[in-house]
């Protein structure tokens, strides 16, 4: 089987310093694959080089298709939707619009999509006229994660979307998740909360200071002893 | 002007007959009357035609300023272009044909060329991210400046004139009507939400697939046009123009119109010209001093309401009724 995703020794520096080197992974179609590692492992800018927000050396695949040329709003239209870290939504933008502006790449009619994000998150409607800057710090990640299923992605990318939310919202937030999952979704998930993510995870890729140091299914890394020690807190 | 109590009542609180297109209808037919039959003297007239000379302007600059969070500086620039080749048009080429016909010609022509010089600045500046447009737009009102000073077959520096007054109220009104028309269509469309989105967040408008590059192009070319229109009827209306007309003097003008009246919104762009121009007028007994009190009074402004008067609302009659929240027309 091919994988939906394929990344061959990308890496990404910022000037001199390098914070991704030669990493390789891939993503198979249903999968929910999590990236672990501490503060400034390079995960996040692994996320932003496969969306295509930064510039990254090596090959990047999508559905067998070198990514090389393909400009980040380009991707969105290919399938890779990404949750940004900080959520990044549009502050005095309605709820309404912020998801209207996560189909920008389709044309089609939005009315289907709209009531089945909304039906995800009952929240939202009840916020859907007010303004993304008014909403709590769960709302909006909920908003966020809305916004990028509007484009109907293929390919979910989550940065770190336990960040800054009570231990409850983070439950339930990778609650919906694994629902994802569940439906046969295929996400990347970047997330310091090892514990959680690998819950969650089919398969688990752990990083140290830009480069790659495991990697194996969730169950065999959650009884790796250097995973127990490192980021599991034991 | 006689107007029936009943109508003034209605027209007055929003609902059933208040609307855009009344509006625009009932407005239109005033211009005429007031034009043809002179129902009110030369210098009101004038006065209403520098306001709507100024909404076009300033609806034009807000576009950028205020929808899309850039930061241009030289939309004299391009009003000087619409302004020259209109001009030039109707005194060389158009002169021999029906105004009716030539004047708004021209006046498109004009707003055509602006266009496209804008596209011409459009391209550089948004190759790359954050503050050029600033840059760029100040260089290139620069430039504008003194390229007309170095033809000859212009004026120079002494200006261009022989124009006929072919400015009335009526046409200010209809491209006032069509600005607001366009704009807000604009603004209301799939590329409009991605103007707004360029302004909320660049990276979060990559990240929903918004083409920011196209988007910023339009959006600089519709406002370019518009700009160029307003010159091309602000010429007509003055009959004489000169590259100072179109110096760093007059894009401040617009800036302080935008902010006065609230960025990201027409109706602030239609308060805030229509406030600016009344003011500059009211105060001419200060002489001098008026140009005193304006920056202070724009000082009390950011101090107390920094988005403008109506910085990022809308009157409800300007938006679509299918954008109302709780839409009263579905």
């Amino acid at each position: 089987m091919k994988p939906l995703l394929e990344v061959r020794d990308m890496t990404v520096s910022y000037g001199m310093i390098a914070a991704v080197r030669s990493v390789s992974f891939e993503v198979y179609s249903g999968e929910t694959v999590v990236l672990l590692g501490a503060n400034g492992a390079g995960k996040s800018s692994i996320l932003r080089a496969v969306s295509g927000l930064i510039p990254g050396g090596g090959t990047v695949r999508f559905e067998g298709e070198d990514l090389a040329a393909i400009p980040a709003h380009e991707r969105v239209a290919r399938g890779i939707a990404h949750v940004p870290e900080g959520r990044h939504i549009f502050g005095n933008l309605s709820v309404k619009e912020n998801l209207l502006l996560g189909a920008w790449v389709r044309r089609s009619s939005l009315a289907g999509d709209l009531d089945r994000v909304l039906a995800l998150f009952p929240r939202l409607k009840e916020r859907y006229s007010q303004s993304g800057g008014t909403l709590s710090g769960g709302e909006q990640q909920m908003l966020a994660v809305g916004r990028a299923l509007m484009s109907r992605p293929r390919l979910l990318l989550l940065d770190e979307p336990s960040m800054g939310l009570s231990p409850k919202l983070v439950e339930s937030i990778f609650s919906m998740l694994a629902d994802f999952h569940e439906s046969g979704m295929t996400l990347l998930v970047v997330e310091q909360n090892a514990a959680m993510a690998l819950t969650l995870a089919s398969r688990a890729y752990v990083l140290e200071a830009g480069e790659m140091k495991l990697s194996g299914t969730a169950a065999e890394l959650q009884d790796n002893p250097l995973v127990r020690s490192a980021y599991l807190g034991e | 002007m006689r107007v029936s109590a009943e109508f003034l009542r209605r027209a007055c609180s929003p609902g059933k007959y208040f609307n855009a297109r009344t509006v625009a209808a009932a407005g239109f037919i005033a211009a005429l009357a007031v034009s043809r039959y002179g129902l009110l003297d030369n210098y009101l007239q004038l006065l209403l035609m520098l306001i709507g000379i100024n909404v076009i302007l300033t609806m034009s600059l807000n576009l950028i300023n205020g929808y899309m969070g850039e930061f241009s500086v030289g939309h004299a620039g391009f009003m000087a272009a619409g302004a020259y080749v209109s001009s030039l048009l109707s005194v060389r080429t158009l002169a021999a044909f029906s105004p009716f016909w030539a004047f708004p010609c021209a006046v498109l022509a004009g707003g055509l060329v602006a266009g496209a010089v804008g596209l011409v600045v459009a391209v550089p500046s948004f190759k790359t991210r954050g503050d050029y447009l600033a840059i760029v737009t100040l260089a290139f009102s620069m430039i504008v400046k003194s390229v007309i000073e170095n033809i000859d077959a212009v004026g120079g520096p002494r200006g261009f004139l022989g124009m006929d007054k072919l400015t009335t109220l009526p046409w200010v009104f209809f491209w006032v009507v069509v600005t607001i028309w366009v704009i807000r269509n604009f603004i209301y469309s799939r590329f409009g939400r991605g103007v707004l989105a360029v302004r909320e967040d660049e990276i979060a408008a990559d990240l929903t697939g918004v083409n920011t590059r196209n988007v910023k192009m339009l959006a600089f070319v519709v406002s370019s046009f518009f700009a160029g229109i307003a010159g091309g009827l602000y010429a007509h209306l003055i009959q004489y123009i000169s590259p100072g007309s179109f110096d760093i003097l007059k894009s401040t003008e617009m800036l302080v119109m935008v902010y006065l009246g609230g960025v990201g919104s027409i109706a602030g762009s239609i308060l805030g010209a229509t406030t600016y121009t009344v003011l500059l007028e009211a105060l001419r007994p200060l002489g001098m001093w008026r140009m005193a009190v304006m920056p202070l009074l724009l000082v009390g402004l950011m101090i107390f309401r920094p988005r403008g008067m109506m910085g990022l609302k809308e009157a409800r009659w300007l938006v679509p009724s299918s954008e109302r929240e709780g839409g009263d027309s579905k």
